[in-house]
């Protein structure tokens, strides 16, 4: 049959399942978007801005786990792509990008719109494709949908010139794959299973150190399991929070620059640390050289590349988690009744208890004091209910969602981790929400992030799109500001935003949306019902929180995570040595 | 640890069979600049097999760094297979062509040490000698050292080529692996 380069997009689109595209048209583009008049299985929704298209197809992906496309045209409509595309990376998100591209004849000569989309993104894609010959479409994109969803997940780019997407083509579904460079191992090796099993079962201080990996290769009942039989207490990553519920005993929150001094703790003492699907973060290690001083590490990914990148392993194991964590768990039980049960734990979690007990996340919200943000989120949490997607931002609004909210399952918590992406979420949540209809999706976002990308508000009004952003307000750019209190002397400098403008309730309705505000404790609960109670139509709440309220503990940069600093007056529970931990 | 660059380390040599697709170059020159990698020398030609490239890089870093450097380039999508030569594993060869100020007594003493060390003289004017010279690196730092005395007018490099010894190439133990 034949068919312009373009229908064969559409059509191989179609064929891998494709629901959705959030794109926006351009010249180079508009061959793409004629067959859609004659009807497609594929929805566009037409975004207000490509970089909101490239989020948008993340949120996708993040909450559902299949692959996002977002379209965009040629030159600016690429680069703006390009900030997607480097969190997609970061964070392994698997999103297929798709650009127009000036006709073939003209490529190279500064052609109106033209821009080197391949070469840009190079160094933030997982592998990207120039097509120049419409026969090879089909399997460009069969490819790049394989590329972007297996191994390690990540961004694809398709850059296709006008010209091929005007020609004719014969439409073929190639039958096969050939990617003779490609071939990701994802069974675990089962003598390194062995070897694993046996220092989990000699540790007397293990914690299972878990990040975004976990969720990505759908492993958690795999993890529960691993943790359930070996009473493995559990750690979740800012990219991880949901992998293992935090109702859970066994749970001990996020570890890292913002973590809770129980989880960050816990790693540092620990005699195995148990690393799945992580790498190693800065924001989770602090000093490097004095990251978990007594752990022998086993480390657990799908990316060669990461097992060793930042700390030397006694036991590496590549692989997909899922396939992993499960044999790690059934050769951990088949050990554990030949040797008459689990091992006898009960000091280190005694300890990790009584830390949780002494040194929870804390706040103080007078009941006629200014609104604190963490109150925000704790409300917020009360009244939802577990099956809320929650997506954020970066920055101070980020930790405290990450902190106060409780995650019962995977795939409910969707951020900027690795890039740390202002203006993500607005976009991200508009995504989610069309992969989870179903769910109620709630932004806890900032108002700088906010204003980074909330004209995708407008998209969520005209393709009926209805999610919920809650903005703690506190007029600045409330993490660079926390840093120049802390670490800069109080010197505040370019972070003051003005909580009055834009006016968020004004704005808010002028996208068609529904807009409330709260200034005080009192008013909260009360906000949030009613905007909970909203469901054909976006709502913003503007919660006017205190500019003055810093996120705790912290570590700095740099800083051994045994520096941990518990709030502004700078307690540290090691400072006092009747209160030194074991060890 | 992964940021470790040039001076420090030794040099190593390794074989790339990279499929011959456009940007393939630039993506592994990139992902060594992207990394904060220094290539020492970098040389790509076509292979036994039509649609296969095969890059010679050599690279002055730590075992350690090495080891992030090829697991990064085992993630490039065309790249197939990867080999560290081993010293003394490898036969080792690189071309250089050097145009030498001669004239005079100076023309007699150049021809001399081409003749010593075998290697072509390829075009001649009335003050200068231009030599072809190939070899082990050694070899042609050895001929340059003595070169530099009559002076160097121009020089020109391919950098390194290397073939594992023995009687296995790179693509069998591709195919090897396929059909593992």
């Amino acid at each position: 049959m034949k068919v312009t380069g373009a229908l064969a997009l559409l059509r191989a689109l179609e064929h891998e399942g494709v629901e959705v595209i959030f794109g926006i048209p351009g010249g180079a583009s508009m061959p793409i978007y004629d067959p859609l008049v004659d009807g497609s299985s594929i929805r566009h929704i037409l975004c207000r801005h490509e970089q909101g298209a490239g989020h948008a197809a993340e949120g996708y992906a993040w909450a559902t786990g299949r692959v996002g496309v977002c379209m965009a045209t040629s030159g600016p409509g690429g680069t703006n792509l390009v900030t997607p595309i480097a969190d997609a990376k970061m964070d392994s998100v698997p999103i297929v990008a798709i650009t127009g591209q000036v006709p073939t004849p003209v490529v190279g000569n500064d052609a109106f719109q033209e821009a080197d989309i391949t070469g840009i993104t190079m160094p933030i894609t997982k592998h990207n494709f120039l097509v120049k010959d419409p026969a090879l479409i089909a399997e460009t994109v069969r490819e790049a949908f394989h590329i972007a969803s297996t191994g390690r997940p990540g961004p694809v780019l398709i850059d296709l010139p006008k010209d091929v997407l005007l020609a004719e083509t014969t439409w073929s579904w190639p039958e096969r794959i050939n990617l003779p460079g490609y071939k990701p191992t994802t069974k675990g090796n089962q003598r390194q299973v062995v070897e694993a099993v046996k220092l989990i079962m000699a540790a007397e201080r293990p914690v299972l150190y878990v990040g975004g990996g976990v969720i990505k290769a759908d492993a958690h009942a795999e993890l529960a399991k691993l943790a359930t039989v070996g009473r493995l207490p559990v750690v979740t990553t800012l990219m991880a929070r949901g992998a293992f519920p935090d109702s859970n005993e066994l749970c001990l929150g996020m570890p890292g620059m913002h973590g809770n001094y129980t989880a960050v703790t816990a790693i540092q003492k620990s005699d195995v640390l148990v690393a799945l699907g992580t790498r190693f973060d800065d924001r989770v290690t602090g000093k490097l050289a004095a990251f978990a001083p007594y752990a022998k590490v086993i480390h657990v990914d799908i990316d060669p590349a990461e097992i060793g990148k930042n700390r030397a392993v006694e036991v590496p194991i590549v692989g997909d988690c899922k396939d992993v964590i499960a044999k790690l768990a059934a050769e951990l039980d088949a050990r554990q009744h030949e040797a008459g049960g689990v091992p006898d734990r009960s000091a280190w979690l005694g300890q990790l208890t009584d830390w949780q007990r002494r040194f929870p996340y804390r706040y103080d919200q007078q009941p006629d004091g200014p609104l604190k943000p963490q109150y925000c989120v704790e409300r917020l949490r009360a009244l939802a209910d577990d099956d809320t997607i929650v997506v954020a931002g970066v920055g101070q609004h980020q930790m405290y969602a990450s902190q106060y909210w409780r995650f019962e399952h995977p795939r409910h918590w969707i951020n900027s981790g690795g890039l740390g992406t202002m203006g993500f979420a607005v976009p991200a949540a508009m995504g989610a929400k069309v992969g989870q209809p179903g769910k109620r999706v709630l932004a806890i976002d900032g108002d700088g992030c906010f204003q980074m990308t909330a004209q995708e508000l407008a998209t969520s009004t005209t393709e009926k799109i209805p999610f919920i952003t809650a903005i703690l307000n506190n007029g600045y750019l409330g993490m660079v500001r926390q840093w120049q209190e802390l670490f800069f002397a109080e010197r505040y400098s370019g972070v003051y935003l003005d909580p009055d403008v834009p006016d968020y309730v004004k704005l808010a309705e002028a996208y068609g949306a529904v807009g409330f505000r709260a200034d005080d404790p009192g008013e909260v609960d009360a906000v949030i019902e009613k905007a909970f109670s909203v469901e054909d139509r976006s709502v913003v709440i503007d919660f006017r929180v205190d500019p003055r309220e810093m996120v705790f503990p912290m570590v700095p940069a740099g800083a051994s995570n045994d520096d941990i600093i518990l709030d502004p007056e700078g307690a540290s529970p090691t400072s006092d040595p009747s209160e030194a931990p074991i060890l | 640890m992964s940021n470790a660059t040039g001076g420090g380390g030794t040099l190593h040599t390794i074989s790339v069979l990279v499929e011959d697709k456009p940007g393939v170059l630039t993506r592994v020159a990139g992902l060594f600049s992207a990394r904060g990698f220094n290539i020492d020398s970098l040389a790509v030609g076509p292979t036994e097999s039509s649609g296969l490239s095969r890059m010679t890089i050599v690279i002055n870093v730590d075992t350690k760094p090495l080891e992030q450097i090829t697991k990064q380039l085992n993630k490039l999508i065309n790249v197939i297979k990867i080999l560290e030569h081993e010293p003394g594993s490898a036969v080792e060869r690189e071309l250089m062509l050097v145009k030498v100020r001669a004239s005079g007594d100076d023309r007699a003493r150049v021809m001399e040490i081409a003749e010593v060390f075998r290697v072509n003289i390829v075009d001649v004017t009335a003050s200068t000698l231009t030599l072809e010279a190939t070899g082990k690196p050694d070899k042609l730092e050895a001929l340059l050292s003595l070169l530099d005395d009559f002076g160097i007018v121009e020089l020109s490099r391919t950098g390194r080529i290397a073939l594992g010894r023995g009687d296995r190439g790179i693509k069998e133990r591709v195919l090897r692996a396929a059909n593992d």
